[in-house]
């Protein structure tokens, strides 16, 4: 602990509770209350109920979240290949072609995702690749969306990845594949792990682009919840926000163990 | 089956900065050639342009007969070990040893014997199994030595090897080298170090580096009692320069007569004189010199008095004093006409 006299950390506690509480916990907090009401008129929720769940977990909804789920998923995992190649051919780029590369990869963050959702929806409506009106739409916003994160965080970690290991690896006879393989990506596995990660979050909320792009087969869940508060089912559309929370937190929680298993230092 | 390591005029430079300028140095085959110099001599980029980790400018390198110059540093069969040991964490010892057999897909059946032979070596035999995180810097270093001689190369690069061990496990770490080296007579040795203690006990010969240049190359007993260059004669033994004019049976310092061979020397041309602290005596005695102490260091077993003689400050590591004198004592150090070489012209100093 930093802080060493008593009243100074009584301070800082209270500092983070008056901090966290109202920004961070309360709204969270308050999607909860809501989920198991079914009135809200006064100061607290009433009509306590477990029967937004009972809709949220069947039917329309649970289509909604396995949708999602697909989504992020592949999103992801193409996400991480390609930025990941991306970031260890702009390791090999000297400075000025890496500056480069790394400016490309940052657009889709710096382009508002809904321009980002237009832009796929302009390109793809026409032939050859038709792909507007199936599901490979979304998963292609969703892609583009999250790269930019992969690559940016897994190029920071092979910048800081001491040239030594790869260098011994050479020196013992091995090829830049080999070491590829059996150094530099094992030793990147924490990075890459996080960015699976952060990917995987990050897809799974994805709103304004998908808003743009999904076909009626293919609706995920960020969706679904604003359908449903926009009709006026706040009670439902809190229940579904629940669950998509806590599908993504245990998703993360489900990455982060790999995580603490693979690093090594 | 052995090879040396030849240097053919090798220049390196980075970014217009000459670090390696036109080095010529051959490494006999199964010799220890220790590359001794001060930080930023060029030492450690010579044995990177061997390892295949940097391009020369011009000239080549050759390992035996084979000019790999252009070579990737995988195909050049070479074994490396660096000061960090740059042991891969996320492998067990005997992985991180077995790395190089796979990687050159030696033949599976013989790999843990291979393993085994090269952890039996270096006596880490016992810690196989253990990540290099749970071994102390020592015991990675062995690892890291035994992964290199696992792959049997004919050349072994050893930039720094033993810098991060404390004082005490260096000399061991010193000795087991000279062990290996004895049982291995076959593979050339390129050390690269600035500590002349370890050049001198380790190599067969020196080959000294400073400001990008090779300066001296010899057997270390010539290094150390005929230093040809002053740069020699003050990093491998520190010792004090002297500047002087050549006499007929002597040379002349400060207007006195110092008794010294001069074989070869012309009489009245200016040169240097060249002795080592620790041969130097405090009192009367042959070759007197006459000054005032300005600092003395306690070192233990030693005193070491820096002497003002006639403007230059003289070295004198004499065994410990009971009395330590104090600065500005008016004392006489000697020493014998044999513990002297002369050098040509130009000094700077001595300090």
């Amino acid at each position: 602990m930093l802080v060493h006299s008593r009243t100074g950390r009584w301070t800082a506690w209270v500092t983070f509770a008056v901090l966290f509480v109202p920004l961070f916990a309360l709204p969270l907090l308050v999607i909860v209350a809501a989920s198991f009401s079914t009135n809200w008129s006064g100061a607290f929720p009433s009509g306590p109920t477990t029967g937004h769940y009972a809709a949220a977990v069947r039917g329309e909804a649970l289509q909604a979240l396995t949708t999602s789920l697909v989504t992020a998923l592949v999103a992801s995992l193409v996400a991480l290949t390609a930025g990941t190649w991306a970031a260890l051919a702009g390791a090999a780029l000297g400075r000025k072609g890496k500056r480069v590369l790394d400016a490309l990869f940052m657009l889709p963050v710096a382009v508002p995702s809904v321009v980002v959702g237009l832009a796929v929806l302009v390109a793809f409506s026409q032939p050859p690749v038709l792909l507007n009106g199936t599901r490979w739409i979304v998963i292609l916003a969703h892609t583009v969306l999250v790269t930019a994160f992969a690559h940016q965080s897994v190029s920071a970690a092979i910048q800081r990845l001491d040239p030594m290991y790869e260098q011994a690896a050479a020196s013992l006879g091995a090829r830049p594949s080999y070491v590829l393989l059996r150094v530099r990506l094992p030793l990147l596995l924490p990075s890459l792990n996080a960015a699976a990660g952060l990917c995987f979050a990050l897809s799974m909320g994805e709103l304004s682009a998908t808003m743009m792009l999904y076909p009626p087969d293919w609706m995920p869940l960020p969706v679904l919840v604003f359908t449903a508060t926009d009709r006026g089912s706040l009670f439902t559309g809190s229940a579904l926000a629940v669950v998509l929370m806590a599908t993504t937190l245990l998703a993360l929680l489900a990455v982060s163990r790999i995580r603490t298993k693979a690093s090594f230092r | 089956m052995t090879s040396g390591i030849r240097f053919d005029a090798v220049s390196v430079a980075y970014g217009g900065t000459t670090v390696l300028d036109r080095l010529d140095l051959t490494v006999e085959p199964g010799e220890v050639m220790a590359l001794l110099g001060p930080s930023g001599s060029g030492k450690t980029t010579a044995l990177r342009a061997v390892a295949g980790f940097v391009r020369p400018a011009s000239g080549r390198v050759l390992i035996g007969d084979r000019d790999v110059t252009g070579l990737p540093p995988y195909k050049r069969g070479i074994g490396m070990v660096v000061q960090q040991y740059a042991l891969f964490p996320h492998l067990r010892v005997e992985a991180n040893v077995a790395f190089g057999l796979k990687a050159q897909k030696v033949p599976k059946g013989e790999i843990p014997g291979r393993v085994a032979e090269a952890l039996g070596m270096t006596g880490m035999a016992a810690y196989a199994h253990r990540y290099p995180r749970e071994l102390s810097g020592g015991q990675q270093q062995r690892v890291a030595i035994a992964r290199a001689l696992a792959i049997r190369p004919k050349v072994l690069l050893l930039d720094e090897p033993l810098s991060a061990l404390d004082a005490q496990l260096r000399s061991g770490m010193l000795a087991e080298l000279a062990r290996l080296h004895r049982e291995l007579p076959d593979v050339s040795i390129l050390y690269v170090t600035h500590d002349q203690v370890e050049a001198l006990t380790l190599a067969d010969r020196i080959a000294v580096m400073d400001k990008a240049r090779l300066q001296d190359c010899g057997t270390p007993q010539d290094l150390y009692r005929r230093p040809r260059t002053e740069f020699t004669a003050s990093f491998v033994g520190n010792a004090n320069l002297l500047p002087v004019t050549v006499g007929t049976e002597g040379v002349v310092f400060d207007g006195t007569e110092l008794k010294v061979g001069v074989s070869g020397a012309a009489p009245g041309s200016a040169a240097t004189l060249c002795f080592r602290p620790h041969l130097v005596g405090l009192g009367e005695g042959p070759n007197p010199l006459r000054g005032q102490i300005v600092e003395v260091q306690w070192r233990g077993s030693t005193h070491r008095l820096y002497v003002d003689v006639g403007g230059h400050r003289v070295k004198a590591d004499v065994r410990e004093l009971r009395e330590t004198p104090s600065p500005g004592t008016e004392v006489t150090l000697h020493f014998a006409p044999e513990d002297a070489v002369l050098l040509g012209a130009g000094v700077n100093d001595g300090r």
